[in-house]
């Protein structure tokens, strides 16, 4: 069962991961589960209104009530405004003037309880005055809409155009050009653990804050700048993360603000824990985005060029939608050849709640729409749709070349085709073809799809991400590291690559969690970018950690450097390995002897700034990614035709180019959740219900989140391609199987019934109708 | 008046505890904030998370559908008294080999839905596991190696190896 890669001691294996027994026993702590002497409960007072101006806001009732200890507002804050980037700072910690989207934070208080917390909520009294709102793009662009911004004008947040190639004499050219609209819904990130923090200031001019935040130097950025400290006095020490899928646990939410403000002006620790129903109403959500694609390919199914018009909601503040937008439209020239592209991007602001990253981000969107329009074309052309791919597919360059797309992203590895062909042969394509799968009144039907990822994101600022490795004078090892495992598994990782490269086991490495007095800075675990970047900090503070002690052992053998190796924790002159002695033994001499060595190997990551320079993102030129993954998907799905009930089958594999698994087992479980969670989700389950700006299912009741009991048991399969640009080989694993699910799952819906739902998520009563009327409409044509 | 306080009796994880709680206090409340349990977590407070999943009596229950009063003269189970000391037990260790656990907010009520079921059925078929932890929600992991563990675990409860 069990499968190992490549010829490494550590790496390429099963193996447990570092924090699972903690996790597993209930001794991890998140957020929520921190508490310090002395501590207040916090809780935000939120507007009813979506768009309201502020009149006035008076807490003097609230201050009143025994056991208040400090009550905020905005104006506590300055006139301090943050956002994604500098140029986008248009969110204050607490609206002061103006409340965008419903629930909108407009004061915090600090309690001895909880629940006196939630009654001076109650007392504070605020006067708005209600605003007519918009409550999707397409109102938002309307002549004379109201404005949620006053300076941005038609209420536009974000604007592409970018136009590679020749769009239009391809088409003009093309055998066969078809126009589509498909529609992504919005969504709830959906992790269980929604935001908590606590905060306290053990000094005049020091803040320590424990927030359940995925990027923990966004928060330590964020608040040296509001409460004008140097980063120095700034201590983010991350508790264990209940899941981060972008957005929310990036960057920052009310409590985050609240929690070091009121612990400021008590002297107290002051701890905010939110509840489902604040994450699922205010918190980051995914774009719901409307995709006009417009495909035009040769008789023989071979793509000439794609337009995407893509149209976004963005909600009440622009956070994370420039790279959103830049994301949606930089893979669409992958993973098949595509020689002329064309894409103009608008994002509006609305009074919904914001959109952001999540798991899958921007690409997914696309994807769905290009992948199933894809096998449009094939019926049409009267080709199968593995086929179709194939013939597509970008190739896997030649060892040493680079394969450039037209909008200028480049990747060294692709292994597309390999993924197709193995996901083809593991459901028995050409078998299965030949045969109409029905049951009573379920109906089934295979679908295929095909992705990529970007792994290891580089942004135009914040890139910089190190790792130091202390060899503790027993042997054993810390390893410090400023990424965050947010579940992914990267801490396992970045352990097996440190043990890999000092020749050592993993038990000897000691991680902890972040801690921004110790820890090196790293940008967050966003983007795929963990594992290829801080993963190759981790190699390099190892190899350096292992130079100095090859030093010394050199010495001892009376040879070169070069001529010592580590493995297995036994220190060998190469050419004559009896020459040797134990790992323990060398680390003693370096550290004891006079006058003592101590060995510290620092390393950061090269890789995400120097390969091919930043991407641009108003142009749409260059990479996003410092390597890019491909994942292919075919999904059976058994459709009730009676009911419009889809769910998927068990038959679901997905072939995933990670370029080396470090930790294979891990790569499984990533590729599977991310296909599951994020993608079979938004094909079939999950969709906010909103009624001008309110949202109606906050909850997990009313908002369906897909379970165990209809969970596939996918099958995941490795296909290795060694990215020279990823340690060891390695690019990402997970957010492309986020973007292969959705077209799988729609094309394997269309498979089995003949009908396309172009809007997801296909819940039963749409493709109930939608059955319904392709039944009507066989009967009239007959 | 809702502060009154109410005399409260009930066995966890197989020590007698004694407290005075307010009625309207919820098991997962008690745990957490009196008895500092904190294994036990609160992922929705609608019983739709399954996160806060205890025993009381060998049953699985959701902590935060349930109020302290309502587990009176009960033996309550969370997390922290699933493992013998050091030694985890089939189920976690399962699930830690296994690769099951990511982010590990689901783990625990996961682990105790599991138990209730492998504790009355050591050899359920692939639909009762499923069953079992239908009500425990997971955001990352996609639950096919959740469900591949307790079968593991399972087999090795049942003698094999």
């Amino acid at each position: 069962m069990e499968e190992t890669f490549g010829n490494y001691s550590v790496i390429g294996k099963q193996m447990p991961r570092v924090d699972a027994r903690a996790k597993v026993t209930g001794e991890a702590k998140y957020a929520a589960d921190i508490e310090l002497p002395n501590m207040l409960w916090g809780q935000i007072k939120r507007s009813p209104y979506a768009h309201a101006k502020i009149l006035n806001i008076d807490t003097s009732k609230a201050e009143k009530l025994p056991g208040v200890m400090a009550v905020t507002t905005g104006k506590d804050f300055g006139g301090f405004k943050w956002g994604w980037s500098g140029p986008t700072r248009d969110e204050e910690p607490f609206a002061t003037t103006k409340v965008r989207y419903q629930y909108e934070g407009v004061a915090a208080v600090a309690a001895i309880s909880e629940d006196i917390a939630e009654e001076a909520c109650d007392l504070i009294e605020v006067e708005y005055e209600p605003l007519p709102g918009v409550f999707d793009p397409f109102e938002a662009m309307q002549a004379g809409a109201p404005l949620v911004h006053e300076n941005r004008p038609g209420n536009i947040c974000v604007e592409y155009h970018w136009n590679f190639g020749d769009v239009d004499k391809a088409f003009a050219e093309s055998y066969l050009v078809r126009e589509d609209i498909f529609q992504t819904p919005r969504m709830a990130k959906g992790y269980i653990e929604p935001p908590a923090v606590i905060a306290y200031w053990p000094g005049p001019n020091r803040l320590v804050f424990q927030g359940a935040k995925g990027s923990p130097y966004f928060p330590y950025r964020i608040l040296a700048r509001c409460f004008n400290l140097p980063l120095s006095n700034v201590r983010v020490i991350q508790p264990f993360i209940g899941s981060d899928f972008g957005g929310t646990k990036n960057d920052m939410v009310h409590c985050d603000f609240a929690a070091p403000m009121l612990a400021k002006k008590t002297g107290r620790p002051v701890k905010l824990v939110y509840t489902q129903f604040d994450e699922l109403t205010t918190c980051l959500r995914r774009h719901p985005m409307w995709i006009t694609i417009k495909t035009g390919v040769t008789k023989d199914g071979i793509l000439k060029a794609t337009y995407v018009k893509a149209v976004a909601d963005g909600g009440a503040y622009t956070r994370m939608s420039p790279l959103t937008m830049f994301l949606v439209g930089t893979c669409m020239t992958m993973p098949y050849k595509l020689p002329n592209f064309k894409y103009d991007a608008y994002n509006y602001f609305t009074n919904n709640p914001s959109s952001a990253a999540m798991r899958g981000h921007g690409l997914y969107h696309s994807r769905f729409a290009a992948d199933v329009q894809l096998d449009m074309m094939a019926k049409e052309l009267g080709l199968d749709p593995v086929e179709i791919r194939l013939r597509n597919a970008i190739e896997n360059p030649e060892p040493g070349k680079v394969y450039e797309t037209v909008n200028e992203v480049h990747m060294a590895t692709c292994g597309i085709k390999e993924c197709i062909e193995k996901v083809a042969e593991a459901i028995k394509w050409e078998e299965r073809k030949k045969t109409k799968k029905v049951e009573g009144q379920k109906s089934y039907g295979i679908g295929f799809s095909a992705a990529t990822y970007n792994s290891g994101t580089k942004l135009s600022a914040h890139n910089a991400c190190a790792a130091i490795i202390r060899i503790c004078e027993d042997g054993s090892i810390n390893y410090l590291t400023g990424a965050s495992d947010v579940g992914q598994g990267s801490d396992t990782v970045g352990c097996a690559i440190a043990a890999e490269v000092l020749g050592v086991v993993l038990e000897d490495i000691d991680i902890k969690r972040v801690d921004t007095a110790f820890t090196p800075v790293d940008p967050g675990s966003y983007g795929s970018r963990v594992t290829v970047l801080a993963g190759q900090a981790a190699r390099n503070a190892a190899l350096d950690a292992k130079q100095q002690l090859l030093e010394v052992a050199a010495q001892q053998f009376g040879v070169k450097p070069e001529e010592v190796e580590i493995k297995n924790k036994q220190v060998f002159v190469k050419s004559s390995p009896d020459r040797n002695m134990s790992w323990e033994r060398l680390v003693r001499i370096a550290c004891y002897d006079t006058p003592g060595k101590v060995i510290i190997g620092r390393g950061y990551s090269s890789q995400g700034i120097t390969l091919l320079g930043l991407a641009d993102l108003s142009k749409g030129v260059g990479d996003i990614g410092t390597n890019y993954s491909f994942t292919a998907q075919a999904a059976e799905v058994e459709v009730d035709v009676e009911t419009g009930v889809v769910k998927c089958t068990d038959n679901s594999v997905i072939a995933h180019d990670c370029g080396f698994p470090l930790n294979p087992q891990a790569v499984e479980t990533q590729v599977q959740g991310g296909s599951y969670h994020q993608g079979v989700a938004a094909a079939l389950y999950e969709e906010f219900k909103m009624d001008k700006g309110q949202t109606l299912n906050p909850n997990f009741i009313d908002y369906m989140r897909p379970r165990a009991y209809e969970a596939p048991m996918t099958q995941v399969m490795h296909v290795i391609t060694n990215d020279p640009y990823g340690p060891f080989g390695a690019k990402e694993a997970s957010e492309g199987s986020c973007c292969s699910a959705p077209p799988a799952v729609i094309n394997a819906i269309y498979n089995a019934t003949g009908v396309w739902i172009n809007d997801l998520p296909a819940q039963p009563e749409k493709v109930f109708w939608a059955l319904k009327a392709h039944k009507e409409k066989k009967k009239g044509k007959k | 008046m809702k502060g009154e306080m109410k005399e409260l009796k009930l066995t966890v994880n197989g020590k007698p505890y004694e407290s005075k709680v307010k009625a309207n206090t919820l098991l997962v409340e008690l745990l957490r904030n009196e008895l500092k349990l904190t294994g036990t977590k609160v992922g929705c407070l609608d019983s739709a998370c399954g996160a806060c999943t205890v025993h009381i009596d060998g049953k699985a229950v959701r902590s935060c559908s349930v109020l302290a009063l309502q587990a009176n003269g009960r033996k309550v189970t969370t997390i922290e008294g699933v493992a013998d000391g050091d030694k985890l037990h089939p189920i976690q260790e399962a699930m830690v080999e296994y690769g099951a656990i990511e982010c590990g907010f689901c783990t625990p009520g996961m682990v105790m839905s599991a138990k209730a079921l492998l504790d009355e059925n050591l050899n359920p078929t692939r639909e009762e596991v499923r069953e079992a932890i239908q009500g425990n929600l997971c955001a990352d992991e996609g639950y096919v190696k959740y469900i591949e563990a307790i079968e593991i675990a399972a087999e090795k409860m049942r003698g094999g190896q």
